[in-house]
């Protein structure tokens, strides 16, 4: 898992880590920081996320909520309106589900309905994606749903160093910020610059550039496709590797210039692929004069039509592995070699 | 001597038979040695994802089933093993879940934290915290609806009573008056939050005042109590009185999951819980009532030994499922 922007300089972080970092950074220099979320006190986050934070920063810093989503998120909601920095953790991205209304209709609406006389300036964390045996409701990627509701900005982070620039950015981002961190990458580490920094909340990454295909991917897709290009190399075809980083907004221009260039497009994620990012990057393509570059039909890559299973054979094969992008991206390039 | 006056023996010993005693004992003692079994297994690595042990509570689960027929329904939890064996299951079809086998309760595509076992009325663990209490209560619906007798037992823990789906169930079982016990295992702890940090009321029956039905806290290390009382709502449902709450309070001896570094709570809290240990006061009292001798005690011992054994092996012998067929059951195939 090579990322290529290596800076001998940083130290290395692993991905909870670097998050952990922004919380404490935030947590110093912001009073009004507070965490909430299940056992993200004594016990440390489900994911040893929060870690420690508690001796640090204390009980009234460092919330445990009892298993209340809707009304934990909705307390986060009502203390962002008035005055505080809410970072909420849900122990699971699955469990959303149990707050979508204060989401969805709350947080990401109140600033609109009340004809701009507020702002919720919330960050949500959520641990998301399949691959550790958790089964169908413990490992859902349902970052496109929210992808589809104006007035949240959506984020997925596929490095320590993002992870903990993009947490900074949400934080000083006045409206409702969703940061889906996949669970696979907790402890995946990478360089991670000191202090505080901040990664736009709205821009793609190219993780490695190439003249032959585009392919787009989000979280831990985007290092099975850096592991794809790179055997891809070695059969002479150069694929540009593109970390979306943020589904709402999504970065159009870098999409674009990208397709313009290689003239073909793979998507690559793992949440179910109908009706998922995939198809919204297709036609921001399609729609656009970048349709005129294509010399390949779009392929589009992302989790099979059936719920996370818990055979771990099984949970493997619903989404996508480094041989289906390879086999993917060969097949669309061969055009062009 | 045990008291010969039948007013003062222990209600299990009055209400039931002998065998039905002892059926119960060994259930008892075959979800404590599965999940030994299960632990173990996840140990050696035949065993993947996480895991919720039940161990210490035995007696909820077994107690508050005695009242229930097949015909009659359950919803469990994320700790569920022990109600899936209380409502009858086979273990070596549910170790088979756990293995990711075919033969598997669920066809290795649920694992511990779905596993079910809907012949035996059991409609299955749920992932999801209070997931489990809304559908009791449609199942109470469709019972008093369709006329079938049936009663729905709901198995949830104490942090799930802070769920919003808690308490809009409660009410709406009420207004209806439908067939359900609500049967909460408070082991004192939703993870690392206490009760006394979780919740608002010292008793988590204490809140079946507001939803005006009646609310019992009850020993839950005792099978006699728990059954007592849950025979007592379970009868009240049937007669169409309308549903109950009941707390039964226990203690989970392991850590939450398989990730638990018991940072809230200390060693001697623990230990002075585990010797509280349901399963040898079981026996005590079926010894104490001439109801088992020390013999038949060992016998069930040996025999559920083999049971788990044998389970194992069946659950590593069967076939996993195929991969081309991962997608197969999200939709009921058409009639036709
Ligand atoms: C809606 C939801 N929130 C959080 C979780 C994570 N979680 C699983 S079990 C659990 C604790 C549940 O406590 P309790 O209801 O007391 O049951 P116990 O584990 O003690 O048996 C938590 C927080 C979940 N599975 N679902
Ligand atoms: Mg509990």
């Amino acid at each position: 898992m090579n990322i290529a922007v290596v800076d001998s300089g940083l130290r290395e972080l692993s991905y909870a880590e670097a998050i952990r970092e922004a919380m404490d950074i935030a947590l110093a220099t912001d009073p009004r920081v507070v965490l909430m979320g299940e056992d993200i006190g004594v016990y440390g986050g489900a994911f040893q996320v929060t870690g420690d934070l508690i001796d640090k920063y204390g009980p009234d810093r460092v919330m445990d909520t009892p298993i209340s989503e809707l009304g934990g998120a909705g307390v986060a909601v009502g203390a962002a309106l008035t005055g505080l920095r809410p970072i909420f953790e849900f122990q699971f991205s699955d469990f959303a589900t149990l707050a979508m209304e204060q989401i969805v209709n709350q947080a990401a609406k109140l600033r609109y309905m009340l004809g701009g006389a507020v702002s919720v300036p919330l960050v949500m964390r959520f641990p998301a994606g399949s691959g550790t045996g958790a089964a169908a409701q413990h490992s859902q990627s349902l970052e496109a749903w929210f992808g589809h509701v104006p007035g949240l900005k959506v984020v997925q982070p596929s490095t320590p160093q993002d992870a903990k620039g993009l947490l900074l950015a949400a934080l000083d981002d006045p409206d409702p910020v969703m940061i889906f961190e996949h669970k696979l990458l907790y402890k995946m580490r990478g360089p991670v610059p000191e202090g505080a920094y901040w990664v736009p909340l709205d821009k793609a990454e190219v993780r490695r550039t190439g003249t032959d295909v585009t392919v787009v991917a989000t979280g831990i897709m985007v290092h099975k496709a850096l592991e794809a290009a790179e055997v891809l190399a070695g059969e002479g075809i150069a694929a540009e590797v593109i970390d979306l980083r943020s589904i709402r907004p999504l970065d159009r221009d870098t999409v674009l210039a990208s397709v313009r260039k290689t003239g073909r497009l793979t998507c690559v994620y793992e949440a179910v692929k109908t009706l998922g990012i995939g198809a919204e990057v297709s036609a921001m393509v399609a729609e656009s004069d970048a349709f005129d570059y294509l010399d390949a039909p779009i392929v589009r890559l992302g989790g099979a039509d059936s719920p996370i299973p818990y055979n771990p054979d099984l949970e493997r094969a619903v989404v996508p592995q480094v041989p289906d992008i390879i086999a993917a991206v060969r097949d669309q390039a061969r055009g062009a070699l | 001597m045990p008291d010969s006056n039948p007013e003062n023996l222990p209600f299990a010993i009055r209400h039931y038979s002998p065998d039905q005693l002892r059926g119960a004992l060994r259930k008892m003692i075959l979800i404590r040695k599965f999940e030994e079994g299960a632990e173990d297994s996840y140990t050696r690595g035949l065993i993947h994802g996480t895991m919720h042990l039940s161990i210490g509570q035995e007696a909820c689960a077994v107690g508050a089933c005695m009242a229930l027929s097949d015909d009659d329904k359950i919803t469990s939890t994320h700790r569920g093993h022990g109600h899936c064996i209380a409502k009858g299951a086979d273990v070596a079809r549910m170790f088979a879940e756990f293995f990711g086998k075919e033969t598997g309760y669920c066809k290795g595509r649920g694992g511990s934290m779905h596993i079910a076992d809907v012949a035996k009325g059991n409609l299955g663990a749920n992932g999801i915290v209070g997931g489990g209490l809304p559908i009791a209560v449609g199942a109470a619906l469709s019972a008093k609806r369709l006329g079938t007798g049936a009663v729905t037992a709901c198995f949830f823990g104490d942090g799930a009573n802070n769920e919003g789906a808690f308490h809009e169930a409660l009410n709406m079982a009420s207004i209806w008056a439908l067939p359900v016990v609500f049967v909460c295992e408070n082991n004192k702890y939703g993870m690392s939050m206490s009760t006394e940090r979780s919740t608002a009321v010292a008793a988590i029956a204490d809140r079946a005042a507001a939803y005006a039905m009646p609310g019992v806290s009850v020993d839950g290390n005792d099978f006699s109590a728990v059954a007592e009382t849950v025979e007592g709502a379970v009868a009240r449902a049937r007669a169409g009185a309308g549903p109950s709450l009941i707390e039964a309070v226990t203690y989970r001896w392991r850590g939450h999951s398989k990730s638990d570094r018991n940072r809230y709570r200390t060693k001697d809290e623990i230990a002075g819980w585990m010797a509280q240990d349901p399963v040898p006061r079981m026996a005590a009292m079926l010894r104490a009532h001439g109801v088992l001798e020390d013999e038949g005690l060992a016998a069930l011992e040996a025999e559920v030994a083999d049971e788990i054994a044998a389970a194992i092996q069946f659950a590593k012998d069967s076939p996993a499922p195929r991969v081309d067929h991962a997608t197969r059951d999200v939709l009921t195939p058409s009639a036709a």
